[in-house]
Formats: C-alpha cells, sequence, structure tokens
C-alpha cells in the first residue's frame, strides 16, 4: 500500500470574493518529488501556505504526515522544512549566524549545533562565504543558504516554493542535483516552479490554474496522454498563418519558434498533417512534421483558453 | 532547556543586528544626550531679559532712575523707547518686545506718595496715595512673561530714593522643599527619563515585530517551533539594557551638566526604572501586533508619546488639568514612572509608599503582554 505524506480534500481558500484555490484534492507519495507547476497567482503558494499550516483553508480537509492541519500545526514544526518564495533569512547576518540562529530555534546547541552548521556549509559549499553577510550574496548562493536552513533539522517534508526562480540554470541544475539527493535519502519533497524543465524532472506533477488542479500524474504519462498532436511547420509568413489556423475550433493553439510554428491539434482529428494540408493558408512548399510533445505543450492543452 | 535556547536565539540575533544597524545603535545614546541638552538649557520657566519697549512721557532725571532699576533685575531688557503708547502697542502686536512700561508724566509725583515710602501702609481708598509709580503693557497671551512681569509688581523701590522700604508683613510664611533655588532644570532631567524611555522604548519594540513581516522573515520564523511568547521576551531583554543604558547617560549627565541631585536609593531607582521599561516595551509588542508596516508603527508611537510628553506631569502639573484629561494620564504608564522617578530622585521617598503606581505598571505589564501574545498568531491569515 502505498504512503502518502500530504493528503488534502476538496481544499478552498478565498480571500475576499477571490477562489485562490478552489476545490484542490491532492495525495502526495512518500519519498516522491512532486511538484506544483503553473503561472503566476494561480495558487502555488497559497496551496503550500495551507499544507504548512500557515493559512487557516476556508473549507476543505488537510493532513500532512497524518497531523491534521490548521489543528495541529505546531506538531508539524519540526517535521517539516520550508524554503520560502522570498528570501527569508536575515539579510543583516552572516551565513554562518543565520544558519546558528535556526539551529537554535530547532534546540540544536553546543557540539551539535556546530557540528550540524559545519556538515551544512560544507554540502552546500558555502564555506567561502561564511562571513559574508546574507544580503550581499548572489541567488544562487542565498538559494543554497534558504535550503541549508531548511533542511537544518532533517524534515521528513518539504516545501520549496519556486526555490529557483532567481537563480542561474548552472546553478539550477546543481541544486536539482542536492534535491535528488535528499529524495534519495527518503525526504518527500514538494516543489512549486513556472519553470517546464524543472516540472519535467517531478515524479509527479499537478498543473494549476486558477486555482484548479487541471492535470496530474507523471510528467511522461501527461505527454503522451495529453489529447492533442503537436505539428511543426516550417513556412515564411508565419504570423499570416498562425492567425488563420487558431480561428480553427480543432486547433488548440499555436505558438511561433523561430522560423517553425508549433500547432497542437485536438485529438479528434484523426489524420493531423492531412487535416493541415487542406487549410488554404498552408503552401505546397511548407513542410509539416510531427514531433514529440513538451510539458509546454500539455500545459497549454490542459489550461485552454491560451489561443494565441 | 530548549525555551532558554530558543530566548536565547533570538536575544543574540537581536544583539547581532543592533550591532550593525548603526544608525539606531547611534540614536540610542544620541537621543538622551541631544534631548537632554536641550531641554536641560533650553526649558527654564524662570524667565530672565523679557524684550521691553518705553513709554518716557515725563523725560525725568526720576523716570531713567526707575527704569534703571527695573532693568537691574534682569528680569527685562530695554530693547526700545516709544514717543506714546500707540507706537509701543504696535510693537506688542508685531511681537517686538514683549511688554512695555508706561511712565506717566506725572511719575514724581506718584512716587513721592507711593506707599513703598511711607512707614505706615496708607488706605487703600484714598487715590491719591494707591496710584502706582507706571504702568505695565504686557502680552499676556504668554502666561509665562505675564507671570514674570507679574512679579515685578510689588518690586522694592529702595534704591529710589534714599528711605526705608515699607514691608509688609506676607500672610504666609513659605517654605520650598527639594528644590529651594527653584530651578527648572532639577525637575525637567527625572521626568525626561520617562519621555526619553517612553520615546524610544516604544519606538524600538514597535517596529520589532513588524519588521520581520516587512523584511519577509515572519514567513520563515512562523514555520519554526518557536513560540510567541519566547520571541516576545527573547526581542525584550536587549532593549531592557538599552533603556538603562539611557537612564544612566540622563542621570549621570543631568547630575553631572546640571547639579540635578540623585537623593534616593539606587537600587529603588534600578526597579522601578526597570518596571516602566518593561511597561513599556510590552506596549510596544501590543503596537507591533496591531501595525501592518513600520510606518503605522511609527504613527501610533507619537500617538502615545505626545500624550505621554504633555499629559504625563512632565511640563504641566497634573493637577492644573481637567479631569478627563487626568484620566488618560493615569492610563499611560509615564504619568505613574514620573511620579515614581521624581520621588526616588528628588525626594527621596521609599518607593514603597508609592504602592499604587508600582501596582499600575505591573499590571499594565501583565495586561500588555497578555494582549500582544494573543494578537500574535503563528499564521499568516
Amino acid at each position: 500500500m502505498t504512503e502518502y505524506v500530504i493528503q488534502a480534500n476538496n481544499l478552498c481558500r478565498n480571500f475576499a470574493d477571490v477562489k485562490a484555490i478552489n476545490g484542490l484534492d491532492l495525495a502526495v507519495e512518500k519519498g516522491k518529488i512532486y511538484g506544483f507547476l503553473g503561472p503566476n497567482g494561480c495558487g502555488k503558494t497559497t496551496a503550500i501556505r495551507m499544507l504548512t499550516g500557515l493559512l487557516a483553508p476556508t473549507s476543505g480537509d488537510i493532513s500532512v504526515l497524518g497531523l491534521s492541519l490548521p489543528k495541529d500545526a505546531e506538531k508539524l514544526r519540526t517535521r517539516i522544512g520550508y524554503m520560502t518564495q522570498k528570501f527569508s533569512l536575515y539579510d543583516d547576518l552572516t551565513v554562518e549566524e543565520n544558519l546558528q540562529f535556526i539551529a537554535n530555534i530547532y534546540g540544536l546547541y553546543g557540539k551539535r549545533k556546530q557540528q550540524r552548521v559545519e556538515e551544512l556549509l560544507s554540502l552546500y559549499k558555502l564555506q567561502a562565504t561564511r562571513q559574508q553577510l546574507a544580503g550581499s550574496m548572489s541567488g544562487g548562493q542565498r538559494q543554497r543558504l534558504s535550503l541549508s536552513a531548511a533542511t537544518l533539522h532533517r524534515p521528513d517534508l518539504l516545501f520549496l516554493d519556486e526555490p529557483t526562480s532567481a537563480v542561474d540554470p548552472q546553478n539550477r541544475r546543481e541544486f536539482w542535483e542536492q534535491l535528488f539527493d535528499l529524495s534519495e535519502q527518503g525526504v518527500s519533497i514538494l516543489v512549486s516552479t513556472h519553470y517546464m524543465d524543472e516540472a519535467e524532472r517531478c515524479h509527479q506533477l499537478a498543473i494549476l490554474e486558477k486555482g484548479v488542479k487541471r492535470a496530474e500524474g507523471g510528467p511522461q504519462d501527461l505527454m503522451s496522454n495529453m489529447g492533442a498532436t503537436v505539428v511543426e511547420i516550417a513556412s515564411e509568413h508565419l504570423r499570416q498563418l498562425k492567425q488563420q489556423l487558431i480561428k480553427l475550433p480543432e486547433i488548440i493553439s499555436a505558438a511561433q519558434l523561430g522560423a517553425r510554428l508549433r500547432v497542437l491539434v485536438n485529438d479528434s482529428v484523426n489524420e493531423p498533417i492531412a487535416f493541415l494540408r487542406q487549410q488554404n493558408a498552408i503552401q505546397q512548399r511548407d513542410t509539416l512534421t510531427i514531433v514529440r510533445p513538451s510539458l509546454e505543450d500539455v500545459f497549454v492543452t490542459s489550461t485552454g483558453e491560451h489561443k494565441q | 532547556m530548549t525555551v532558554l535556547i530558543r530566548i536565547g536565539a533570538i536575544f543574540v540575533k537581536e544583539l547581532l543586528q543592533l550591532k550593525r544597524d548603526r544608525m539606531t545603535f547611534g540614536m540610542m545614546v544620541m537621543i538622551p544626550l541631544i534631548q537632554l541638552l536641550l531641554f536641560g538649557y533650553a526649558i527654564n520657566t524662570n524667565v530672565r531679559h523679557i524684550p521691553i519697549g518705553v513709554v518716557d512721557a515725563s523725560q525725568t532725571a526720576l523716570s531713567r532712575v526707575l527704569l534703571q532699576t527695573v532693568t537691574a533685575t534682569q528680569v527685562v531688557e530695554v530693547k526700545a523707547h516709544y514717543q506714546n503708547s500707540q507706537e509701543a502697542e504696535t510693537a506688542l502686536a508685531s511681537a517686538q518686545v514683549r511688554a512695555v512700561l508706561f511712565i506717566p508724566k506725572d511719575v514724581s509725583q506718584r512716587l513721592v506718595r507711593h506707599q513703598t515710602l511711607g512707614m505706615a501702609a496708607p488706605a487703600s481708598t484714598n487715590e491719591e496715595t494707591s496710584r502706582p509709580v507706571a504702568q505695565w503693557l504686557v502680552d499676556g497671551s504668554d502666561t509665562i512673561v505675564a507671570g514674570a512681569i507679574k512679579g515685578l509688581r510689588n518690586m522694592p523701590l529702595v534704591e529710589l530714593i534714599d528711605k526705608p522700604a515699607n514691608r509688609n508683613t506676607p500672610t504666609f510664611e513659605v517654605t520650598l522643599l527639594y528644590n529651594p533655588e527653584q530651578r527648572t532644570v532639577v525637575n525637567i532631567v527625572p521626568g525626561l527619563v520617562a519621555v526619553i524611555l517612553t520615546m524610544t522604548m516604544i519606538m524600538f519594540t514597535s517596529a520589532a515585530i513588524v519588521r520581520e513581516r516587512e523584511r519577509g522573515n515572519m514567513e520563515m520564523l512562523i514555520t519554526t517551533p518557536i513560540r510567541p511568547i519566547e520571541l516576545m521576551i527573547g526581542k525584550i531583554i536587549p532593549y531592557i539594557f538599552v533603556g538603562l543604558v539611557q537612564v544612566t547617560i540622563i542621570l549621570g549627565l543631568g547630575h553631572w551638566l546640571f547639579s540635578v541631585p540623585l537623593n534616593g536609593s539606587l537600587l529603588q531607582l534600578a526597579a522601578a526604572t526597570m518596571l516602566f521599561i518593561t511597561a513599556s516595551l510590552t506596549l510596544g509588542l501590543v503596537i507591533s501586533t496591531l501595525a501592518k508596516s513600520q510606518l503605522q508603527s511609527m504613527q501610533m508611537t507619537i500617538f502615545v508619546l505626545l500624550p505621554s510628553i504633555l499629559l504625563s506631569g512632565f511640563m504641566f502639573p497634573y493637577e492644573g488639568m481637567p479631569l478627563v484629561a487626568q484620566y488618560i494620564a493615569e492610563a499611560l504608564p509615564a504619568t505613574h514612572f514620573m511620579r515614581l522617578i521624581r520621588g526616588v530622585v528628588l525626594r527621596e521617598v521609599n518607593i514603597i509608599e508609592m504602592s499604587y503606581d508600582l501596582y499600575w505598571l505591573s499590571a499594565f505589564i501583565v495586561l500588555g503582554l497578555i494582549v500582544a501574545s494573543a494578537r500574535f498568531k503563528k499564521r499568516l491569515d
């Protein structure tokens, strides 16, 4: 039987008249990396705040690590780690002081504290910057510091809210290596992102839009069960072509990628190439090829209303 | 044990942040220092050298001697001479002078018949002898200036004519205890301790929690197992020391520069001060849980600070205020501390004798901590 670290049923949260989260069901398996993918303002942060006990849901039930929220939020504190979207350690403390502060807050002191701090400094390559004020560090360094602070007390479950939004691709790759290391050690991770390549690394994904879960599954499953075919068209007058294609009800979206137009054709069309060839806008010398769908295509298909 | 570690962690963190915030650190020393010098030198209810104008209608040797006698008191200083009283009144209205001395034509006749020169008191009904020598026109809108000139009303004129003065026996004998020289600064300096502590203590703590929220540290803090009361206590302790340093600066410099006596027991002084500092800090914490931004917390601090300066008895006697103002004053910790510190420092009182104020401050602390902890939620909504 699979063990779940997070279970939520029909979770709702309203801010005044806005439904930030609307009827969200969630089941996150132990030891997995679970991703929230969605545009800014889709409710990712609100969902994470409710799952960490920082926000009370308007309605719905939450159970995290077997504890019911928000009732048992205090008991949960020592078992979860939370890395906030915005850097939330102290800018005017050094790297080492920040870590020592967090260690003290979690009840570590003396030798054990120093040992753990050293361990994290070397694990996250922060020894060289230990005396540096956190406020003066680069995005990548800050992010590593945040991660080390969030994992200092060895939590069973880690929440990461857009952890790589202020980080270059190189650092992003290294960061994910570290997440896989943690996952290997048995830590369950919930991460939110709006980067497709990052979402692709998760074991399991939920695509959120306007507070509603539009799709869920492994990245590969999502791509193969997308319900649309991706056709790339190489043509000379792409702008014009795009305008005409997106008027068709069978076309989910059309987006220009350099010299090609990436068109999503609904699976209700049996022969997408033939269907497109019938269109006046497509000329004889244009080349049409079916390509492997990407997560972005999944995102566009499942969120809909994205014709452009 | 973990409770103490966590309080210690907050305490150390606050100290480190304080150390790196040079401006705030400097203000902690500069606020009491500058305020002490400003208040100590500027506030003086014994007014001297009031600028006056003179209208001398008699133009005699006697009128000039009279003028010299008046100036010799140093209460007034002659700034201008005017031809007539209209001119003088214009000068008074435009604040070129604060008072005008009008010497009438018949000043010599008036003086000869004046009661101050006769041995026996004349009947006040006698119009001839009860006429004053000259007249003051005073800008009465400033009561302190008016009071100073009024004090000249019965000034002796012995130097004027070589005759012994007619001194009436006063109805009452008045003995001035604790501040016989009537120096304003003696009353101001201990009061200043209350005002400055109110200002700095409330200001620092009222920003304390809001700052965590504004800088985005709150979201991290509330996901940790720290308890609200641990956070509050950890944040208060560094400022208790700051407060004690400030008290030392004010009373020490006040003693050294302005010779303000330190009569009572220093231990009792420290006890009363600690009580007041803690009360102010809890008030600051309550503000901190109400305010949404540091700007708001500043505004609320000023909201408390102004009545603390004006109603606490620092500037105006508590007894002279209307009843409603007295009720408001009673609610402010500064009023109670004002009584306590003046009592200990100036009148050498045992604070046990002033238990009402002690109880009130203690009750304020307990109430404040309850309200602050109840209002502080480890939630974002």
